[in-house]
């Protein structure tokens, strides 16, 4: 069996070290069959960082420089193309997150690979590199192949859908310093990074949330989502729809481009379950969906689901709640 | 001020069941209803909204069948001065790449200072076309912009990062934007509208129109390809509640009784 050498670019947001480069480097191990499993990570003043990942990495490549102090898709581009010029990967696995999403196919089209995005799963085929995905919303998914080139793959690999080993395989790894050349300035001019105002409420102490998503479809229905969550002892969060429609402030979005949460009890009301509303929710809460779609996702991650009118449903649960409650 | 925006025609599956088809390699298509790609819908209201504030035109582009030419007349309802129609049966089954491509040919020949997609669409979901086009053009891009100002030939851009946070960056122009949802209130397009706008002639360019060897997009110059489509399991995981609503909330506050909801 031939062993082939993964790339992997290991995320930090706000300094820290994302879930997803132990998934990945987990995932690049596997489909490497026993080849080497490269990491590539950026920033300003790493630290110990580097050094930590040669326990999961063969070579840990450090691109630390100033002008890296604001991640910058264009500029992450350009270095991980030079490297996999340099390296030749097999394949170059990327976190499918927004800061992916902005650097993955412009790396593509620069390095000429094929690029899969937002992949669920991977697999080394003798066609190529195949991978599962999610089409339509979530609601069907693909196999895909992308077609053997002598460039090699590249695939962004959605946060949370690979497991990580359980301890880091002791890869006694080495630390790679490379260098940043001073082509990167004229790309984009940092201008703020805004950090979301937090509101009257702090959805992210929550203990319970009921949050309502594109379902409710017009502005006054969101007082039955009000009521209930009073009556409950609860705050109310929402997915992007409603932020969209600027129904609610975004510090109520729970979701990949909003908060992160750990509630203990979730009740999703006609929100159908995107990957980007589900990647806000940690902790493992227990999550109630009400769907009037029976093939709305939300139903494949929730503990217990009611596909019914959340119009009729929320105000019966309310009333229900208030009797208990007396 | 030159804007382009490339905009395509999807199916909404939001409250559908899909099915698969009998190829195993798209979904039935015979119930579905067609309209504009949501993200688009947001990228032409922020080209026309440009255009407004600073002059110049909009021009609408999408590579498809001659149903999809329905979003340009949308497109040119909501304040779009042209539209461009790619169209050839080489285009058919292109992936993001192909699609990337044949955009390119198309946008390359003619003045450009802002090039706006939708951040994905809602049926392949994958988010390649903007970067790609981006990289092909030669042009400075960002993704997933939540507001877009244009100053001189400077274009100030907030965008979603990671966290929660969002990022405001600056790009010379030309450059090219790739747009979320809620980065303005697309307008109402109504009937009258449309109308209005129904007897403009639309250019159609085809592969040989754009100089475009066909063998480098369709299916056969595809980097990626569709093995099959499948159906995820249903509710896998999750108690599926039965009976009346009574019936299903009186089991839903149980279950929240004993998850110590209440």
């Amino acid at each position: 069996m031939s062993t082939r050498t993964i790339l992997v670019l290991v995320e930090r947001t706000k300094g820290q070290l994302e879930d997803s480069a132990l998934e990945l480097a987990s995932e690049a191990r596997r489909l490497s069959g026993g080849g080497p499993v490269h990491a590539a990570v950026t920033g300003n003043g790493l630290g110990d960082l580097p050094g930590r990942l040669t326990e999961w990495f063969d070579q840990v490549h450090v691109f630390d420089d100033l002008q890296l102090n604001e991640p910058d898709g264009e500029a992450t581009a350009e270095l991980l193309f030079a490297l996999i010029d340099r390296e030749r990967p097999w394949a170059t696995l990327i976190p499918h997150t927004n800061n992916g999403m902005d650097l993955a196919p412009v790396l593509a089209v620069k390095a000429d690979c094929p690029l899969i995005a937002d992949c669920l799963s991977l697999a080394a085929t003798e066609e190529g590199l195949s991978a599962v995905r999610t089409v339509y919303g979530g609601k069907v998914h693909a196999r895909v192949t992308a077609r053997a080139t002598d460039k090699g793959f590249i695939a962004t690999v959605r946060p949370g859908s690979c497991a990580a080993d359980p301890t880091a395989p002791g890869a006694g790894g080495t630390v790679v310093p490379e260098t940043v050349s001073e082509l990167l300035v004229p790309h984009r001019r940092f201008v703020e990074t805004l950090i979301p105002e937090a509101g009257a409420v702090d959805i992210t102490q929550a203990e319970v949330l009921v949050a309502v998503g594109r379902g409710i479809e017009e502005e006054e229905n969101l007082e039955i989502i009000k009521s209930l969550a009073e009556a409950l002892g609860a705050e109310v969060a929402c997915s992007r729809p409603v932020v969209d429609k600027n129904w609610l402030p975004k510090n109520h979005q729970v979701g990949t481009s909003g908060l992160t949460v750990k509630p203990r009890i979730y009740i999703a009301a006609g929100i159908s379950g995107s990957f980007q509303h589900m990647g806000g929710l940690k902790g493992g809460p227990f999550i109630a969906a009400i769907n009037k779609d029976p093939a709305a996702p939300i139903f494949g991650v929730a503990d217990v689901g009611i596909v019914g009118d959340l119009f009729d449903i929320i105000p019966l649960l309310e009333e229900k709640i208030r009797e208990l409650k007396g | 001020m030159e804007i382009i925006v490339c905009i395509k025609r999807v199916p909404d599956v939001s409250e559908v069941e899909v099915e698969i088809d009998r190829t195993g390699q798209g979904i039935e298509e015979t119930d579905l209803v067609y309209g504009i790609n949501e993200w688009d819908n947001f990228a032409i209201e922020a080209a026309v909204q440009l255009k407004e504030t600073h002059g110049g035109r909009v021009t609408a582009i999408t590579v498809g069948g001659e149903d999809d030419e329905e979003v340009l007349r949308r497109a040119m309802a909501m304040g779009a001065d042209e539209a461009l129609h790619l169209k050839d049966p080489a285009f058919e089954n292109s992936d993001g790449y192909g699609i990337a491509t044949i955009l390119h040919k198309a946008i390359t020949a003619r003045p450009h200072d802002l090039v706006l997609t939708g951040a994905i669409s809602g049926d392949v979901g994958s988010g390649h076309v903007g970067g790609m086009l981006a990289a092909k053009l030669g042009i400075r891009q960002v993704a997933l912009a939540t507001d877009l100002t244009v100053e001189r030939s400077r274009a100030t851009v907030r965008h979603e990062v990671e966290g929660g946070l969002e990022r405001v960056v600056e790009l010379d122009l030309p450059a090219l934007v790739t747009v979320q949802t809620g980065i303005n209130e697309p307008r109402y397009v109504s009937i009258r509208g449309i109308r209005k706008v129904s007897g403009m002639e639309i250019p159609v360019a085809s592969a040989s129109d754009l100089g475009l060897d066909p063998a480098t997009v369709g299916r056969e110059g595809a980097r990626v390809i569709t093995e099959e489509l499948f159906l995820p399991p249903r509710g896998e995981g999750a108690e599926m509640l039965e009976g009346d609503d009574e019936e299903m909330v009186d089991t839903l506050i149980e279950r929240l009784r004993e998850h110590g909801g209440l």
